[in-house]
């Protein structure tokens, strides 16, 4: 049924458009942020507006600003394992995983086979967690709460299983250099298979509420459309890249941890736009689940770290009853890895993106400078580009929809 | 596909572009600044439109002072390259890759915040993840772990932080083990 929509006479209506006309041409700065609950986070972007037409968008950074990369070079290569998980803290196993990755290319370290299958297990776990709160939050946004109860849900059933396998929940410096901190825990792998299971069900019930709803349709389609080239001229990765149709993942372009032995798809969105990018998330959590599976297959037997006494820890049992055990413990836990000078770079496919990190080391214990590539930071440096246009409102969906971690972006 | 660049490069960029032995498969060229602009601007070209990362090491104590690392992908052959440039400390000014690459902007905004170094024709070199008005670079060599006082008594935290010297920061393994070991430090001196 059409809306009838009623003209109303205004007696001095020559007047009101007077004034209306006078207001033209002055524009409002807006603050959007740092505490205002879109920003997720301590996002500052401050808006000009004409009317609610924003006309120009600076972000500004850096209230999250602790000094990683300073910090980084006044410790030891194991000792910084803890700060990666307070990089990107919604996916705090896969930072650990690309970390510890980038210092063993420098030593050359082989990681026993096991090791590496519990790894890819935890960067598809972090994977799956991340997005679940990213959807979560972006569709919140978007006014549709629901959608949040469900997927926290999951949300908490994956935090129970990591809480399992690394005795936290958040911070779970779960990785060392040349391999995993433990074994995984009696009942862990039962308890991931069963997760999976009932997972795959959970995303089509979350997809049926989302996919076709036509709120969530009008907030996001065709809102914050990047192009392929703005893309790669802007330095975007992850899902945010490939929503706008490139086709590029690391672990499938450059792969690492063995990812070309598993079987699994790559999302690509056509427009480039918010809804591209919800879809292309929403895959990926699938796929992931398909990665999880095929690893559990695979998982075989051994030792879960390298065999280096001069590098990495020994065994707690053997440290407690033998006495160069014992010398060697403590030679590593105060000295920490011997890393040969050089310098290397090495990015891992994050939730968010590529996570990298060029090490420059001089040898003697400590980085000589260790930068992080931190997704989020390139993520958000398009804002300027793709803001003007559009409306204030459009702006809390198009910053759900990059799904960015200022943790990770002020480092 | 880099191994035939390097070649061309050479050639091309006579006595200023040198290639460094490959190290842990990784290709590295040694530029000059002064074209350093002309051969990012060729690689560009040649199908490297991706800048991954721009970062900039602190030599303190060792002239030129400075390296700019720009990490360059290639997205059809997904090879990486690096490209590395010396810069000195009385001339701190590189040119700009800002108008190849538009990621490049915030990059070297944050290579300005941290490391002090100019970037000529940029477009907005502001600082990013320090606040404006900031004195120091705190990511160069000189400037202390806990930091240094500023002026800006009531609008931020500016006391040095005694966090140099603190249980959990190690020195280098080159120092003796005794001095090296954490618990060894004496707490009382720290000030």
């Amino acid at each position: 049924m059409a809306t009838e929509i009623k003209q109303f006479e205004y007696h001095d209506a020559e007047a009101k458009s007077a004034e209306a006309q006078d207001m033209v041409g002055e524009k409002l700065t807006l603050s959007l942020g740092p505490s205002h609950p879109s920003t997720h986070g301590v996002l500052r972007v401050v808006l000009e507006l004409d009317g609610e037409i924003i006309t120009r968008a600076d972000p500004d950074i850096g209230y999250l600003h602790r000094g990683d990369e300073k910090l980084a070079e006044n410790m030891n290569w194991t000792q910084f394992i803890p700060y990666t998980d307070r990089l990107d803290y919604l996916a705090p196993l896969a930072n650990n995983v690309a970390y510890v990755c980038a210092v063993e290319k420098l030593m050359e370290l082989e990681v026993p086979e096991r090791a590496e299958v519990i790894r890819v297990i935890c960067c598809e776990m972090a994977r799956i967690s991340a997005h679940l709160l990213g959807l979560g939050a972006y569709t919140m946004d978007c006014g549709a709460m629901t959608v949040f109860l469900y997927t926290f849900e999951e949300r908490e059933k994956l935090y129970n299983l990591i809480e399992l396998l690394t005795g936290a929940r958040f911070t779970t410096s779960h990785t060392r250099i040349g391999g995993m901190a433990r074994d995984l825990p009696d009942g862990f792998i039962e308890g991931l298979d069963e997760f999976c299971t009932q997972f795959l069900p959970r995303v089509d019930e979350v997809d049926k509420l989302l996919t076709r709803n036509p709120i969530f349709i009008n907030r996001t389609k065709d809102v914050g459309t990047i192009s392929g080239e703005d893309a790669i001229d802007y330095g975007l990765t992850g899902p945010n890249l490939r929503g706008s149709g490139v086709d590029f993942d690391l672990r499938k372009k450059r792969p690492y941890l063995k990812y070309d032995q598993y079987d699994f798809d790559v999302p690509l969105g056509s427009v480039g736009d918010s809804y591209d990018r919800y879809l292309v998330r929403m895959e990926e959590m699938r796929q992931s689940v398909r990665i999880i599976r095929q690893a559990i297959k695979r998982l075989p037997d051994g030792p879960v770290m390298v065999d280096d006494p001069k590098n990495v820890l020994p065994r707690k049992d053997e440290v407690l009853t033998k006495m160069e055990e014992l010398i060697q413990h403590f030679m590593v836990a105060t000295q920490g890895a011997k890393v040969p000078p050089g310098e290397v770079y090495f990015s891992a496919e994050n939730p968010k993106g590529e996570l990298g990190f060029y090490i420059n080391s001089h040898g003697g214990g400590v980085p000589h400078r260790l930068k992080i590539r931190a997704p989020s930071f390139c993520n958000l440096s398009i804002l300027p580009k793709i803001l003007p246009g559009h409306t204030v409102s459009d702006v809390v969906a198009i910053l759900g929809s990059l799904d960015f971690v200022m943790g990770e972006c002020d480092r | 596909m880099i191994e035939s660049l390097n070649d061309s490069y050479v050639d091309k960029f006579n006595g200023k572009l040198e290639v460094l032995p490959v190290f842990r498969g990784e290709t590295t060229w040694q530029v000059k600044l002064e074209v350093l602009h002309d051969v990012m601007a060729a690689l560009k070209a040649d199908g490297f439109n991706y800048l991954v990362d721009v970062s900039s090491v602190d030599n303190f104590g060792e002239e030129p002072r400075f390296d700019m690392v720009y990490e360059l992908c290639n997205y059809s052959s997904t090879e990486n390259l690096r490209v590395k440039c010396t810069v000195s400390e009385d001339d701190c000014n590189v040119p700009t890759v800002s108008d190849l690459w538009s990621t490049a902007e915030w990059h070297e905004r944050e290579v300005y915040d941290m490391m002090g170094i100019q970037f000529t024709n940029h477009p907005d070199l502001r600082r990013i993840l320090m606040w404006d008005g900031y004195p120091f670079f705190p990511l160069r060599k000189d400037f202390p772990l806990e930091g240094k006082e500023t002026d800006m008594p009531d609008i931020a935290f500016t006391r040095p932080a005694p966090l140099e010297g603190g249980p959990f920061v190690t020195s280098p393994a080159s120092a003796a083990s005794h001095a090296a070991e954490p618990r060894a430090k004496d707490f009382e001196d720290r000030g």
